[in-house]
């Protein structure tokens, strides 16, 4: 019991199941019997494509949807048992919009505060030094609609934090922000990170999952790989070697053949993942001349994570009608 | 201390909802522009055919109301009937992506959310009939003339009642469209059948009988008491006890039913 204290989330076969919409008939497994757990003061990635079950996942974290079955728990708190007093203790960080755009950026944070029960000379300070810090304090007097996306970005993510919360949620943070604004995004997180603030990120931009601590994998509701990103990379066995050609399938028997070795297909493109990669290109060109057309080698990246896990590309389409929600 | 925190949260949320409001001059303009317009024209082309049927509640005979006069009451409702579903129509889309879905997470109850969202909307309907009410000296009524404190009193209490329907129906709903056929077939005819058109004694007898279960009748007699002073034996129109008792439990229900909508969904 003791270790559950200190995670700041846990995951125990958490699964939602969406009522069947009027196309399909059937009811949709959003998430499926999903766990991990997050420890206090990481950063923690959500990697998935979309319809993935991330925004499903960080609705039920957000206490705005609850599970089906199984449990999810915020510090020891189950979040729909008692999803007041989980509210009290994290901060919400919207994918879509969630600053009142009529209103200027402090009316906005005052808004908020007393949301929370603060006010005062209290809340003030707050607001601050929370716009300080995120370097948007001049602009505390203009109304929302008339900054950047990524001015309105910083601002959703002051509002997430007036409250001081121990636990940050953030579903797809950096929509919307160009590279730069992205990198100050993710350098202000590890910042945070330094004060003890777990932080719990959405995404499905593979060189965003780089920087957290830990990264689940979700591919349509569950949980296909669990760790640091190094380490699942580490686990694909050395280089990753892509080959184009005309004729995948004839190839990839060839290949099994010559080499007792079976390359997957994906999209069209022969995948292999093998130690020392550089070595076994060149057999492999001089072994069928002609066949292949162009060759690649390099080293594992999220994608093959992903594409090792699930036999298919990141950005595969599902098939079935994918509504999200 | 629970009580102090959810006095700030609705405090807020009423505050957000009538800043907003005065910031987006085209509300204001639709809210109250066009029940004016309706009115005047209305008024004036029906006034001369219009004849009202002996012993109705606009008094009857040659010197009872002219229909600028009888349409009046009408008018005002239908302003409060707009502000509150303008105001609430915006809950439709803000859940999804905007303001709401922050106040949805925070640690403030649903009843106090659906309080402060009310109070809002009802402060805004509330405010503009008023406003509207002082056009009244250009059809021969005095300031002086006026029951305030009922016509007051009523003007509250209907517009908390229709801004809690509205309420109701915009959570529920998932599209701004679908409220616009909520409001063409259900609160437009409403506000036909309440006696802000025509008054019920002249319509048959089914019509009658709809118009006497509409809530939206009594605020409409009460208004034509208070501003006309329709009082006499011959008047038809239900006394202010009745009107303002339909109207706090309209507005007490709706309130109910409201709050139970809201706590309903998500947890």
């Amino acid at each position: 019991m003791t270790e559950k204290e200190t995670n700041a989330v846990e995951i125990d076969g958490l699964t939602r199941v969406f009522p069947p919409s009027r196309k399909s008939g059937e009811p949709r497994k959003a998430l499926q019997d999903l766990r991990f757990s997050v420890k206090v003061g990481e950063l923690f990635g959500i990697l998935g494509p979309n319809g993935g079950g991330k925004t499903t996942l960080f609705r039920i974290l957000s206490t705005a949807l609850s599970p089906s079955q199984g449990r999810a728990l915020l510090f020891g708190i189950d979040v729909a048992e008692n999803p007041r007093e989980v509210r009290r203790r994290i901060g919400v960080v919207f994918q879509n919009p969630s600053l009142d755009k009529k209103l200027t950026l402090r009316e906005n944070l005052l808004h908020q505060g007393h949301l929370y029960g603060l006010s005062g000379k209290d809340l003030t300070q707050r607001i601050r030094s929370l716009l300080q810090r995120l370097g948007i304090e001049s602009r505390a007097e203009d109304r929302v609609e008339h900054l950047s996306g990524g001015l309105q970005r910083r601002g959703e993510i002051a509002k997430g934090l007036l409250h001081g919360p121990e636990l940050l949620l953030m579903d797809e943070p950096s929509t919307g922000l160009d590279p730069g604004a992205r990198l100050d995004l993710w350098r202000y997180l590890q910042e945070l990170k330094k004060e003890n603030v777990t932080i719990l990120v959405t995404t499905h931009l593979m060189e965003e999952a780089e920087h957290c601590d830990r990264l689940a994998i979700l591919h349509r509701g569950t949980c296909v790989a669990l760790g640091e990103p190094v380490k699942l990379k580490e686990q694909i066995g050395g280089d990753v070697i892509l080959a184009q050609t005309r004729e995948p399938e004839k190839l990839c028997s060839l290949i099994e053949e010559k080499f007792h070795t079976k390359p997957t297909v994906v999209d069209g493109t022969l995948r292999l993942e093998r130690r020392q990669g550089h070595e076994f290109v060149p057999q492999l060109v001089e072994a069928f001349p002609g066949l292949i057309d162009a060759i690649t080698v390099g080293k594992p990246t999220l994608e093959d994570v992903f594409i090792h896990q699930t036999g298919h590309r990141f950005w595969w389409q599902e098939p079935a009608t994918g509504q999200k929600r | 201390m629970s009580a102090k925190r959810g006095a700030l949260a609705v405090g807020t949320l009423l505050r957000r909802e009538v800043v907003r409001f005065l910031r987006q001059k085209d509300r204001v303009l639709g809210a109250l522009g066009s029940p004016i317009v309706f009115w005047f024209l209305i008024g004036s082309g029906l006034g001369g055919s219009f004849r009202l049927p002996a012993g109705a509640p606009a008094g009857g005979g040659s010197e009872g109301l002219s229909y600028l006069q009888y349409f009046f009451p009408g008018t005002v409702v239908l302003i409060l009937l707009f502000t509150a579903v303008f105001s609430t129509i915006s809950i439709i889309e803000d859940r999804r992506e905007g303001f709401l879905q922050g106040v949805l997470v925070s640690p403030v109850s649903r009843r106090a959310i659906v309080m402060g969202k009310l109070l809002g909307g009802t402060i805004l309907a509330f405010g503009q009939g008023l406003l509207f009410l002082l056009i009244l000296p250009f059809v021969g009524v005095n300031f002086w003339q006026i029951d305030f404190i009922p016509v007051c009193l009523v003007l509250f209490l209907m517009s908390f009642g229709l801004t809690a329907m509205g309420f109701v129906m915009a959570w529920r709903l998932d599209s701004t469209q679908g409220f616009h056929a909520v409001m063409n077939l259900f609160l437009l005819p409403l506000w036909l059948l309440s006696g802000a058109l025509f008054p019920p004694s002249g319509a048959p007898g089914w019509l009658q009988g709809v118009m006497r279960v509409n809530p939206l009748t009594y605020s409409i007699a009460a208004l034509h008491r208070g501003l006309f002073h329709e009082a006499g034996a011959a008047s038809q129109l239900p006394s202010y006890g009745i009107s303002l008792a339909v109207n706090a439990f309209f507005a007490a229900a709706m309130f109910l039913f409201a709050v139970w909508v809201a706590e309903r969904k998500g947890e």
